[in-house]
């Protein structure tokens, strides 16, 4: 699956599109991990939830959920929240 | 703000700032400094620590506010960084206590002299973190973080700072491994002989806000808790409820800050000691009025109060404020 990286998790991967796969939100994000070291922790707590800047979208739908199956193709987005003034 | 020696002895200051952090390379007199920064730039960086036994390493404890928290290191003062492998987390739920996430890592402490590789965390909300591989790895002190009867003692997430409640001033004892103490604000200060297998209150002494019980270590603030260097059985405390001392093995604290005088008070968050003098420390108190957070007492710009506690228990205080752009300093007593 395509995966675009918002540009403040680009540091760990380098490129705005990487490639991971897995059965689940939670599954890609762990083969995100294996491949950019630290990059998980950034976006999930260690309770599994979601951090408050972070969304995911799947082909436009958001995702709330880590157990949320994912298909085999398609694109996931995740895109970072900003606050503030 | 921390400070340190670099591996060929050269004076550092680390700023560590919401908007990144900062080295100061200062010559031996103390007259010029080089800038070496904004590293992370935009990174909240709560925390910058040089270890001195190497003079080299550096630890960062860094968060941003979308992001989240985690810990850098660089072993050549600052020149790369690598991230730390597994950063402080709380383990999951158990003894039926709720899980928790850490928020930041509030504080770092290099371990002992002897413990080379060692280090301690101190996080938001409050949990206490080792590591031994220099930072890399960070395992969870469940004696503290997973105890129901610290978890009372922690309060809620609201029972702190505007950014939450956070354990801070880790202290390792430089004749003793073993010996640790720390702090949390609310929630008292904690000593441990076993090399923190077990801890204990140490808040005998210690006042709280009038209307609660200081019996109870919930309501317990303290803000800063050092080590004399020269004299490592004697620490002071700045607290929400004043400025204190204590010598070990007493286990009662002396509200010391009564002397200082009234129109600045002796509640503040900061604590310098004197390097050599076990009787001269500085404090930064700071206006306690409208603006809780401001360092200024009375809207005056930055303050500076020396606390000398002269060896028959009682306190001279003075109070002085740096140079004002004409050149003048003034000082009161």
């Amino acid at each position: 699956m395509r995966v675009l990286i918002p540009s403040a998790l680009q540091s760990y991967t380098g490129a705005a599109w990487v490639s991971a796969e897995g059965a689940s939100l939670d599954a890609l994000l762990r083969d995100l991990d294996r491949q950019f070291p630290g990059i998980r922790f950034r976006m999930v707590d260690e309770r599994r939830r979601i951090r408050r800047h972070i969304r995911f979208f799947l082909n436009g739908e958001m995702l709330f959920d880590p157990d949320h199956p994912l298909p085999a193709g398609g694109e996931l987005h995740i895109v970072q929240a900003l606050s503030g003034g | 703000m921390s400070t340190g020696s670099g591996e060929r002895g050269q004076l550092l200051l680390l700023a560590a700032t919401r908007k990144g952090a900062w080295i100061y390379h200062g010559d031996s007199e103390r007259r010029s400094w080089q800038v070496d920064g904004p590293h992370f730039l935009g990174h909240i960086i709560h925390h910058l620590v040089l270890d001195p036994r190497d003079g080299r390493t550096l630890l960062a404890a860094a968060s941003t506010g979308h992001l989240g928290p985690t810990i850098f290191r660089s072993t050549d003062l600052g020149r790369s960084w690598q991230e730390a492998v597994r950063p402080p987390a709380f383990g999951p739920s158990i003894n039926g206590l709720e899980a928790r996430a850490v928020d930041h890592t509030f504080w770092l402490t290099p371990g002992h002299a002897d413990q080379p590789g060692v280090w301690y965390a101190g996080t938001s909300p409050q949990g206490l973190f080792r590591s031994e591989d220099g930072g890399r790895n960070w395992a969870p002190f469940s004696c503290i973080n997973d105890d129901a009867q610290y978890r009372r003692w922690f309060g809620t997430v609201q029972d702190g700072t505007p950014d939450g409640p956070k354990l801070h001033s880790i202290i390792v004892d430089p004749r003793d491994a073993q010996h640790l103490y720390f702090a949390m604000s609310g929630g008292g200060v904690h000593e441990s002989l076993d090399g923190g297998r077990s801890f204990a209150p140490l808040v005998d002494g210690m006042e709280v806000v009038a209307g609660f019980d200081a019996a109870d270590v919930t309501f317990h603030d303290p803000h800063c808790l050092r080590l004399c260097p020269s004299n490592p059985d004697r620490l002071y405390q700045q607290n929400h409820c004043g400025i204190y001392r204590l010598d070990r093995p007493g286990r009662r604290w002396q509200r010391i800050g009564r002397n200082m005088p009234a129109e600045v008070g002796d509640i503040g968050f900061p604590l310098v000691l004197h390097p050599r003098d076990d009787n001269t420390l500085w404090v930064f108190p700071m206006d306690g009025s409208d603006v809780w957070p401001r360092t200024s007492p009375g809207g005056q710009p930055a303050s500076m109060s020396r606390v000398t506690a002269v060896p028959a228990g009682s306190v001279r205080a003075s109070a002085c404020r740096p140079a004002r752009p004409g050149g003048q300093s003034s000082a009161r007593r």
